[in-house]
């Protein structure tokens, strides 16, 4: 099993690496490098969603932090670009720890509802504090990152160094929900109650993982800040935030692979759908496509409900009450 | 070791708990009866910090735990189970009682962030820990499997094993022989009194007299949310009021 896993692992990354080396096409490459950037995201809303068992319909804002927060020290304190990427992601990360005591006390819908409002907030934010954001044009004049002498220019280069962050974001979710606290983690899922009863602080362990999905989407902003050169409010909105959303719970909640597989859906359908759609039907003006790209996913979710990675562990679990009780007969 | 003074709670119109008051001797075993909604949970529930007293106090070795929260409380050392189990039925067997010991580890969020799983020495302890106690408890064949495909009575049985793997000083127990078979009841018994050579107090909630008469070193009788006598065992068995309202619970029963 550990070798076969292992195999696979050292394939997907063999895969990854040579993907810049086969495409050309500086569309395509783009599209991988948004699929790694919201992987990031993703993940860390996995997190959060998946293990705390808590919703937030406001990652896109951190995701903007993060991104703002590089672009504002790269362009007008002039910080060497890679300090900001490593500095960036500290700011949604505070933002986080200060709005997560209060927001997270709420449950379900209140908790989303609450989310949702923030994201709206900082979205308004992006616009309004024109003096500092650049308001709805934008910031312009980012600089390129640069390591050491090296700097990257190409989407080549920027995908790798995406990639590598996600590989190192997967590694980091894997140890950890492996790990002591990803037990106690699911333990809280199943009963709060019973979690607090054994001396477990649920709340701060809920505010931690707040925190860390927080500081991942603010360094896949900060990293799509240096990549684009140029960011303006409009992907930091609530679509934005709700699209993080789908693709953890389409790619599986609890999983370790499901929101990057969420995140290459998400991206992957609607770059399809934008092509494919004229070409079917040439006369469907407008955002037809979005109408098939909410077809699909009520789909996925009747099917398979829990994501499309999540293990349907029930069946196994199934056959054990009868065999252990007639032991115990 | 823990004491109650006067302790109040009402729900709505409702006084659940009236006044209210006891003490639990160190190594002892201290026994809450009283018919069904005689308010027996609802003193668990407040001392474990699930709900806060009205009025009242609640020292636990001197020190007032009124306003702590549940893990607050179980971190002082008082350990609990639940009535309706409330176990992790998504883990094994074993991870339940390893959550319990969760909290004595140190492992912080970001040291697990960075370091492999299964090599840490925490892992290790915390599964040694728990094997430890479901050998003692008679549940260690059953480690690996799935917390809710086990037996009822064994379902008990590990929220009792979890419970200690808090090392509290004091367990409460909230009828941890309801829904077991007499053999099953009397080798409850026979354990929890192992329990208490080595060293543990316990209070339990129970609705079997005999169980508790047996196995209590003290019984509090609680009726409608007062205390209606309190004493050892035999004491309390004699007591007009207590065999009034217990005769008149039957009653009711057989109407």
């Amino acid at each position: 099993m550990g070798s076969k896993k292992n195999l696979l692992l050292i394939v997907i990354a063999i895969v990854v690496f040579c993907l810049p080396l086969i495409i050309e096409s500086s569309y395509y490459m783009s599209i991988f490098i948004v699929i790694g950037l919201y992987a990031i995201v993703a993940e860390g809303l996995g997190l959060l969603m998946g293990y705390a068992g808590q919703v937030s319909f406001g990652q896109a804002a951190f995701y903007g932090l993060g991104a703002y927060a590089a672009a504002i020290l790269a362009t007008r304190c002039q910080w060497p670009p890679l300090l900001c990427v490593c500095i960036a992601p500290l700011l949604p990360s505070m933002v986080a720890f200060i709005i997560g005591r209060p927001i997270l006390r709420l449950r379900e819908h209140y908790l989303v509802l609450a989310t949702l409002g923030f994201g709206i907030f900082v979205y308004v934010l992006f616009k309004d504090l024109g003096t500092l954001t650049g308001g709805p044009s934008g910031l312009t004049g980012i600089p390129y990152l640069n390591i050491g002498s090296l700097t990257l220019v190409t989407d080549q280069q920027y995908f790798y160094l995406v990639w590598g962050a996600l590989g190192l974001t997967l590694f980091g979710m894997a140890n950890l929900t492996r790990s002591p606290i990803g037990r106690v983690f699911k333990a809280i899922h199943t009963s709060e109650r019973a979690a607090e009863a054994v001396g477990i602080d649920t709340a701060s362990l809920k505010l931690q993982a707040f925190v860390l999905s927080a500081f991942l989407a603010g360094l896949a902003g900060a990293l799509y800040a240096f990549w684009v050169t140029f960011i303006s409010p409009s992907p930091f909105g609530f679509t934005s935030s709700v699209e993080f959303a789908l693709m953890v719970v389409v790619g599986g909640l609890g999983t370790l692979w499901g929101p990057v597989l969420g995140a290459a859906l998400i991206v992957g359908l609607t770059e399809f759908l934008r092509w494919a759609v004229p070409v079917a039907l040439p006369n469907a003006g407008g955002e037809f496509e979005i109408i098939f790209f909410g077809i699909i996913f009520v789909l996925i979710m009747l099917f398979r409900p829990k994501g499309l990675l999540a293990i349907e562990k029930s069946s196994v679990a199934m056959s054990h009450p009868t065999t252990l009780r007639s032991t115990d007969a | 070791m823990l004491e109650v003074k006067e302790l109040t709670k009402s729900f709505g119109g409702l006084i659940a708990v009236n006044r209210v008051s006891f003490k639990a001797r160190e190594g002892g075993i201290l026994a809450l009866i009283g018919p069904n909604g005689a308010g027996k949970t609802t003193v668990f529930n407040l001392i474990t910090g699930v709900s806060h007293p009205d009025e009242g106090t609640i020292l636990f070795r001197g020190q007032r735990i009124n306003r702590l929260q549940p893990f607050q409380i179980a971190a002082l050392g008082i350990s609990r189970t639940f009535q309706n189990l409330e176990l992790f039925t998504n883990l094994t067997v074993a991870e339940n009682v390893m959550v319990g010991a969760f909290r004595k580890s140190r492992v912080g969020f970001l040291r697990s962030v960075f370091r492999r799983p299964g090599t840490t020495k925490e892992d290790h302890s915390l599964y040694r820990e728990a094997m430890n106690l479901l050998v003692q408890l008679g549940l260690a064949h059953y480690a690996d499997q799935p917390a809710g495909n086990l037996p009822f009575g064994q379902q008990r049985l590990l929220e009792i094993a979890r419970a200690l793997a808090t090392q509290p000083q004091i367990l409460l127990l909230d009828e941890p022989a309801a829904g077991l078979n007499p053999n099953e009841s009397r080798e409850l018994a026979v354990f929890l009194r192992t329990l208490v050579n080595q060293g543990y107090t316990l209070i339990l909630v129970e609705h079997d007299m005999e169980t508790v008469m047996s196995l209590a070193d003290e019984v509090v009788v609680m009726n409608f949310g007062t205390v209606l006598a309190s004493g050892v065992p035999a004491e309390v068995q004699q007591n007009t009021e207590v065999i009034a309202a217990y005769l008149g619970d039957e009653e009711e029963e057989a109407c």
